[in-house]
């Protein structure tokens, strides 16, 4: 079971010198806390710059095809809106408005992601920037996804999010979340604390794609709380150079036969330091679990792919699969499965490969009539081939076209 | 004229000498067999006309249709038209079977039908390429991808080691079917591919090079009946102790 966390500007205050589990230590005063303010607008009228930034992270500038759409540039709410057919259905605002407006909402606040897990869930309490507040009523399907954008449009600044998600008990709905930069960013540090509750029989699927910028850092604190027949699919996209990304998100499958998958996709380029894993309790009869992670690292970057299974249930099942290409001497991938089995029965397995391209993958495609360049290609895209993840067709080809644009064009 | 001309070809793999002055002349037209006990350098030999960056070319020439390729990359020697169907191709993962053969294909031949002559499911153009295959799924998918590529001169190494009746079958008439009005150069263990594939000449390497070369079902016949025992009593083979 998930014990109730403590909370509260105090234990934050104590935690605000803990250095986290994983990943590069930051000095937090090397960070701005200073924004202007942006003043709420159509996303037509934010500047091209923006909106540009925003589609790369796979946030679409027009609302066509999206059911509602949160925009944070800074602090500041530019945009929050909800389509009119999903009016009453979906509830789309800031958090600190969720707050104010529903009582019951702090009873979601803080309860799965520990505040005092480290210096960065603490800046999020003490130096609160907003974030994404999302409910689909019971029963509810909402057939177009959901999008959120947060964006940093100043040099060297700090934005601490909170997210908070909740599916209600047999609703549907799939968000999309791009965290992006300006191009005239060339650092800052992005702390955003995401809490999911997906409600009986409800399935919520979420992709964050990130792309920061090669001197950002960026520390996500997510957990996902599933309750029976709940189905989380979370799906992960870093393709773009990071100074350094850490993140470890759990999912507790506490209903009976819930279902997580974690999907994560990294390309760790230039001097990129990424600490990325997922991990799985099991809790409920009969819930299961998926990861899937594939890395590929470049030049000089190093990339750490953790994965845990925990089986608290003995009928549980969950199985990790990470598969890591390098493509650099100076790169490294260091894939750390672990595997933690609680009661007799329940069922844990991983497997994970790291390597470079076979040569004699290569040389066979060639004598296919290949060249030696469109082979590598071939492989590359063949590493990241997301048709395994089971994702809807349009954000398959959306994530497709990305990997190509940054991957394959990299080569 | 000859399609592929090899002269006194040796060459060093790993810093081994695993071709020692290989002579061949494949006329066009003509399709040769290729026989020998295990490493005796016919797996070596192919790899070496594919132009493998592992094999090392200390001296001699591999001509094809009168063009010097010694040197040339793989992808140019395919090009030019040599094809090859592997003993053990390697599994690439997310790499679709059908993506590569409808590049070979070029839109020219119908690689749906195709599928059909080598008994190969349509459903496995979706499959990753030589992922999970069983050994008679890989030697069919490898000549299915040789009879898209369409090239003037095939390779086919070993079809029918491993495989059973019925794949046999399938492989040799399809195998046959293709090399009509073609040149080919097959590898057989055992010979069995030639109850289906009409081959001209056959070669027995030992030791790194064509040790003799005749008339294909009399040299089988008698190393079936007496093994490679029967050719290494013979004064050429002895002579190249």
């Amino acid at each position: 079971m998930v014990r109730t966390m403590p909370k509260g500007k105090k234990t934050a205050l104590k935690a605000m010198r803990k250095p986290a589990a994983f990943g590069p230590d930051l000095n937090l005063a090397g960070f701005r806390r200073k924004a202007r303010p942006w003043p709420a607008c159509p996303i037509s009228a934010l500047p091209k710059e923006v909106t540009q930034k925003a589609l790369e992270a796979g946030v679409k500038a027009d609302e066509k095809g999206r059911a509602g759409m949160y925009f944070q540039v800074d602090y500041s709410v530019v945009l929050q809106t909800i389509r009119k057919t999903f009016e009453g259905k979906v509830d789309v605002m800031s958090t600190p408005e969720a707050l104010e407006k529903y009582g019951w909402v702090k009873d979601y606040w803080w309860k799965i992601v520990d505040v005092s897990t480290d210096k960065y869930t603490a800046l999020a309490e003490l130096k609160w920037d907003k974030g994404v507040f999302i409910r689909v009523r019971k029963g509810q399907k909402v057939t177009l996804p959901l999008q959120a954008c947060f964006f940093i449009s100043k040099d060297g600044l700090n934005q601490n999010v909170h997210n908070l998600i909740v599916a209600e008990p047999h609703s549907e709905v799939q968000l999309i979340t791009g965290c992006t930069t300006h191009r005239g960013v060339q650092s800052g540090l992005h702390v955003g604390v995401s809490e999911f509750y997906v409600g009986e029989g409800a399935k919520l699927t979420f992709t964050m794609v990130h792309n920061w910028a090669p001197n950002f850092d960026a520390r996500p604190r997510a957990a996902a709380l599933l309750e029976k027949d709940a189905t989380f699919v979370s799906n992960y996209v870093c393709l773009r150079p990071v100074k350094s990304l850490q993140m470890y998100p759990v999912a507790y499958c506490r209903g009976a036969n819930s279902r997580v998958s974690f999907n994560t996709i990294l390309y760790g380029a230039k001097n990129s330091y990424l600490d990325v894993g997922s991990k799985v309790v099991l809790q409920g009869k009969g819930s299961r679990g998926e990861v899937i992670a594939r890395a590929i690292a470049s030049d000089n970057a190093q990339i750490n792919a953790r994965g845990l299974l925990v089986g608290e249930h003995e009928d549980s099942r969950a199985h990790l699969e990470c598969r890591g290409l390098l493509l650099s001497d100076e790169a490294a991938i260091h894939a750390i499965p672990e595997l933690l089995g609680k009661v007799e029965g329940t069922e844990l397995s991983h497997e994970a490969a790291v390597g470079k391209i076979a040569e004699e993958q290569i040389q066979y495609l060639m004598a296919r009539g290949f060249s030696e360049s469109e082979a590598e290609s071939l492989i590359i895209r063949g590493f990241m081939d997301v048709g395994i993840f089971g994702l809807p067709d349009a954000l398959r080809d959306e994530i497709k076209r990305m990997i190509e644009t940054t991957v394959v064009r990299a080569l | 004229m000859a399609i592929l001309t090899i002269k006194d070809l040796t060459v060093k793999i790993a810093g081994k000498r695993v071709l020692n002055g290989v002579n061949l002349e494949v006329p066009e037209g003509e399709t040769h067999v290729l026989l020998g006990p295990n490493g005796s350098g016919k797996t070596s030999l192919i790899m070496s006309i594919l132009g493998f960056p592992s094999c090392r070319i200390i001296s001699g020439k591999i001509k094809f249709n009168g063009t010097d390729i010694t040197t040339m990359p793989i992808d140019k020697r395919t090009k030019l038209g040599i094809g090859v169907a592997f003993q053990n191709p390697p599994p690439i993962r997310g790499v679709k079977m059908g993506d590569v053969l409808r590049h070979l294909a070029k839109g020219e031949v119908d690689e749906i039908k195709l599928a059909g002559t080598t008994n190969i499911p349509v459903d496995f153009f979706n499959r990753d390429l030589n992922l999970g295959f069983s050994g008679g799924e890989l030697k069919r998918s490898e000549v299915l991808q040789v009879l898209a590529q369409r090239p003037s001169f095939a390779i086919f190494d070993e079809p029918d080691s491993g495989v059973d009746v019925e794949n046999l079958e399938v492989i040799g008439k399809a195998i046959n079917e293709f090399l009509k009005g073609r040149s080919g150069l097959l590898i057989t263990h055992l010979g069995h591919i030639l109850r289906y594939v009409k081959a001209d000449v056959a070669h027995v390497m030992f030791y790194g090079t064509v040790a003799c070369s005749g008339e294909p079902t009399r040299i089988l016949n008698q190393i079936m009946k007496q093994g490679y025992k029967w050719c290494e009593r013979c004064p050429k083979v002895r002579r190249l102790r």
